[in-house]
C-alpha cells in the first residue's frame, strides 16, 4: 500500500516535470531556421554590434562606482599604504569607489552581464564579447580629457573599438612572463620548453594560468618549435593547429602542481616553493618580492601572450557620470603613472613616464619601446572568422576553447 | 475581527491545516521545487556561443556533449569515489568515537565530549581547510614536519588530500547521529548478547550494527551528499584535481545551461541514493 502511494506521488512528480518543461518548449522561440541564422552570422565578425547609445554630457556624480577590476588595478591603500590612487579620487569626486576582482575574463565577463557593475577593466580576451553582447556602451572620448595623451597606437585597436567607434580607454599594457625562484631553478630558464618539458626536474611545481586563453600560450610555444603547422597569431588557430595545441597542453598537465587563476594564492605558492616554475603577471612577481622570496619574471625567448586592456562602462550603468570621472582619473598621469609601476605594466598615458617614482619605468616597461611588444600576443577573442586573415579556412572559436579547456582539467 | 477569523477556523479544518501548511508548503514548492525546475529546464537551452548570451531554443545538445566528452565521465567517476571514501572513513572513524562518549565516558565527560566535537563546527569552513593546505605543504608543511622523520611525507595537494579535508570537514556530522543511536540503545542489550556468549565483534556485527543502520545512514546522508557537491575543497587543497562542483563553478557564470546540464548528475546520484536508502527502511525508524 505504501508502495503504490509512493509510486503514485513518484510518477506525479515526474508528470508535473515533463509538463513544466513541455510549457518551457513550447514558449521559448519556434523555428529552428531562426537559430542557425542566427547562430551563423553571430559566430562571424561581421555581426551587427548591438546599438547602444553613448553618454552625452557629463552631469553630477552618482556618489558611488561599481567597478570590475583586474586585481591591482583599483588601490586604495589597504594593501600597501604608499600604494593609494583611490582615495584622493572619492574625495574629489564624492564617487565611492567598490571594487570586485575578477580571476580571468571569462569571471569578468559573467559580472557585466548581471548589470550590476558600472565599469570593468576588460582584455581583448574579453572586450569583443562584451561589445557584441551588448552589455557595454561606446565611450564619448570627448568627455575624457585625458584621452588625448593616450598612446596612440593603443587607441582604436582591433579589440578596443568596432568600425572606427571606440567603446573603452586604454589601460595599459603588459607581457605575461615565466615566473621562477632563482634559488631553487638551476640554470636560470630562457624558453618556455621549461614548462613544456617532459622530463623537466621540477615536475610537480611548475603552474598555468587557469584560463581557456592559456591555449595561446601553447599555441605560440608550437610557433616557435613547430613551424610546419603554420601558426601565424595564437589566437586565430584552424582545426589542425588547435588539436596540436590541446595534445602539447595534455603532455603539460602531468607536470602541472596547480593551475592559478587566484593571484594571491599563486604568490603564497611561490613563496612557500610549492610552485617554482610558471606563467605569472608581474605584479604578482612584485608582491612576492615585498615578502622575501627570491623569485623573478622573464620574457622567454619565444615572446609571450599579452595583455592590453581596456576601461569600459556598462550599457547598464547606474552611476554613468561616476563611471566617466574614473575613466578619466585612471588614465590622468598620476594615476596611470601609480597603477602602472605597482602592477609592472606600461602605462597608456605618455605624461606617466615623467612621474613614475622609477625614471626607469617606462624604458623597463618599454612603454614607447615599439620594437619590444612584436612578440607580445595581446590577448583577443578567437572568432570562427581568423583573426589573422586567412580565408580558406575557418578557425576555432572562443566557445571551443571553453570547451577543451574543460575537458582537458576535467580528464 | 479576530474572533470571526477564530470562529470561522474553528468550523473547518481543512482550512487550518492549509493556514498551517502555507508558510512551509510556499517554502518547498516555489523556492526549492520551482527553483530546482527552473534550474533543470535552464539545462535544454544553449548559448550563443560568441556573446555568451543565453539562446531560448529547447535542445538536448548539452545533454549530448556531455555524455560524449570522456572527461566529464572521468569527473563523475572521481567525484562518486571521493564522496564514497570520505563516507567509508568517517565512519570507521566515527563508530569508535561515538561509542565511547555514549558507553564509556562518564557523564559529565559526556556533555564535554560532545561539545568538543561540535566545537570545529563554529570555525569557518575556509579557515579550517586554509589550515589543511598550510599543513599538507609538500616539503614544508606541518605534516612533513611531524611525521617526516619516521618516514611518512605529506601527500601533497591531490585527491586524498581533498579525502581527508572534507573527512574533516563532515566528521562531527556522522559521530552525532550515531552518538544519537548509541544513546537509544540499552546497554543491557549488550550484556544480554555477552551472556549469551558473543564475542565482541559478534556482538558489534550481529546485534549493534543492524540498530544502528538508521543512524549511520543519517550520518552518510551528509558526507556522501556534501562531498559530491563540495569544489572549494579541490579548488584549496585539491591541487589540479576537478571535482564535479568545480565542473559546475567554472561553468555557470560564462554558460549556464551547460552548468544546469552538469549539476542534474549529482541530483540523480543523489535521488537515487535516497531511494535506495528508503528502500532499505532506514528512514522508516529513523
Amino acid at each position: 500500500m505504501e508502495v503504490q502511494m509512493h509510486k503514485k506521488r513518484l510518477f506525479s512528480f515526474i508528470a508535473g516535470l515533463s509538463a513544466a518543461v513541455l510549457i518551457l518548449a513550447g514558449c521559448s522561440s519556434s523555428s529552428n531556421s531562426d537559430s542557425t541564422a542566427t547562430e551563423e552570422s553571430a559566430a562571424s565578425t561581421k555581426t551587427a554590434v548591438p546599438d547602444v547609445p553613448k553618454l552625452e554630457s557629463l552631469g553630477a556624480g552618482e556618489g558611488a562606482v561599481n567597478i570590475v577590476a583586474w586585481a591591482g588595478y583599483v588601490e586604495n591603500g589597504s594593501t600597501d599604504p604608499k600604494v593609494d590612487w583611490v582615495t584622493g579620487f572619492e574625495k574629489e569626486t564624492g564617487c565611492k569607489v567598490n571594487v570586485k576582482n575578477g580571476a580571468t575574463s571569462d569571471d569578468m565577463v559573467a559580472l557585466m552581464k548581471t548589470g550590476e557593475y558600472d565599469v570593468v577593466s576588460a582584455s581583448g580576451d574579453a572586450s569583443l564579447r562584451l561589445i557584441y553582447g551588448g552589455d557595454v556602451a561606446p565611450v564619448n572620448t570627448d568627455l575624457i580629457s585625458n584621452y588625448p595623451d593616450v598612446f596612440e597606437n593603443l587607441k582604436l585597436q582591433p579589440w578596443n573599438s568596432v568600425d572606427g567607434v571606440p567603446y573603452g580607454v586604454p589601460h595599459g599594457r603588459g607581457a605575461n612572463l615565466l615566473a621562477y625562484r632563482t634559488d631553487i631553478v638551476n640554470p636560470a630558464p630562457t624558453s618556455w620548453g621549461a614548462v613544456f618539458d617532459a622530463n623537466s626536474p621540477y615536475k610537480g611545481k611548475i603552474t598555468a594560468y587557469d584560463s581557456p586563453i592559456y591555449i595561446a600560450d601553447a599555441a605560440l610555444y608550437l610557433m616557435a618549435t613547430q613551424p610546419d603547422l603554420g601558426i601565424k597569431y595564437p589566437y586565430a588557430l584552424d582545426q589542425a593547429q588547435f588539436d596540436a595545441s590541446i595534445a602539447l597542453l595534455n603532455t603539460q598537465k602531468p607536470l602541472i602542481g596547480e593551475y592559478w587563476g587566484d593571484y594571491l594564492k599563486h604568490v603564497a605558492s611561490l613563496k612557500s616553493g610549492a610552485t617554482v616554475l610558471g606563467t605569472t603577471w608581474q605584479v604578482n612577481i612584485n608582491l612576492a618580492k615585498g615578502e622575501g622570496t627570491k623569485v623573478e619574471g622573464i620574457k622567454p625567448t619565444e615572446g609571450s601572450t599579452g595583455w592590453s586592456d581596456t576601461w569600459m562602462i556598462s550599457s547598464k550603468a547606474k552611476h554613468p557620470n561616476c563611471a566617466y570621472m574614473w575613466m578619466n582619473h585612471i588614465v590622468s598621469p598620476e594615476a596611470n603613472a601609480g597603477v602602472a609601476e605597482w602592477f609592472g605594466e606600461a602605462p597608456s598615458n605618455a605624461k606617466s613616464c615623467d612621474l613614475t617614482a622609477d625614471k626607469n619605468h617606462c624604458a623597463t616597461f618599454h612603454a614607447s619601446d615599439d620594437a619590444y611588444w612584436n612578440d607580445v600576443y595581446y590577448w583577443n577573442t578567437p572568432t570562427e572568422d581568423c583573426l589573422d586573415g586567412r580565408t580558406d579556412v575557418k578557425c576555432v572559436p572562443y566557445s571551443e576553447w571553453v570547451k577543451a579547456w574543460s575537458s582537458l582539467r576535467n580528464s | 475581527m479576530l474572533q470571526k477569523l477564530s470562529n470561522a477556523m474553528h468550523r473547518r479544518p481543512r482550512a487550518r491545516l492549509g493556514a498551517l501548511l502555507v508558510a512551509p508548503l510556499f517554502w518547498l514548492v516555489i523556492a526549492y521545487l520551482g527553483a530546482l525546475a527552473s534550474l533543470i529546464v535552464t539545462a535544454f537551452f544553449t548559448i550563443n556561443s560568441f556573446t555568451g548570451n543565453i539562446v531560448y531554443q529547447f535542445t538536448f545538445a548539452n545533454f549530448i556533449e556531455m555524455f560524449s566528452e570522456v572527461a566529464y565521465k572521468n569527473v563523475v567517476l572521481r567525484t562518486l569515489g571521493i564522496a564514497l571514501a570520505v563516507t567509508v572513513l568517517c565512519t570507521l572513524l566515527a563508530l569508535p568515537m561515538a561509542f565511547y562518549i555514549s558507553k564509556i565516558a562518564k557523564p559529565r565527560s559526556q556533555k564535554i565530549l560532545v561539545a568538543l566535537i561540535l566545537t570545529p563546527l563554529w570555525a569557518s569552513y575556509l579557515v579550517k581547510i586554509y589550515a589543511w593546505r598550510s599543513m599538507l605543504e609538500p616539503g614544508n608543511g606541518v605534516i612533513d614536519w611531524l611525521l617526516g622523520p619516521i618516514g611518512i611525507s605529506s601527500p601533497g595537494f591531490g585527491g586524498p588530500a581533498i579525502i581527508i579535508g572534507l573527512t574533516y570537514l563532515w566528521l562531527p556530522y556522522m559521530i552525532l547521529p550515531i552518538y544519537a543511536g548509541l544513546e537509544r540503545l540499552p546497554n543491557n542489550l549488550l550484556d544480554a548478547s555477552g551472556d549469551l556468549g558473543a564475542r565482541n565483534w559478534y556482538t558489534f556485527r550481529r546485534v549493534i550494527l543492524p540498530l544502528l543502520f538508521p543512524s549511520l545512514v543519517a550520518g552518510s546522508m551528509f558526507t556522501f551528499s556534501l562531498s559530491l557537491g563540495d569544489y572549494i575543497t579541490a579548488t584549496i587543497i585539491g591541487g589540479k584535481l576537478q571535482m564535479l562542483g568545480n565542473v559546475v563553478y567554472q561553468n555557470f557564470s560564462i554558460n549556464l545551461p551547460f552548468a544546469a546540464t552538469i549539476s542534474t548528475i549529482p541530483i540523480t546520484i543523489m535521488a537515487i541514493y535516497l531511494w535506495m536508502v528508503r528502500r532499505t527502511g532506514a528512514l522508516a525508524s529513523l
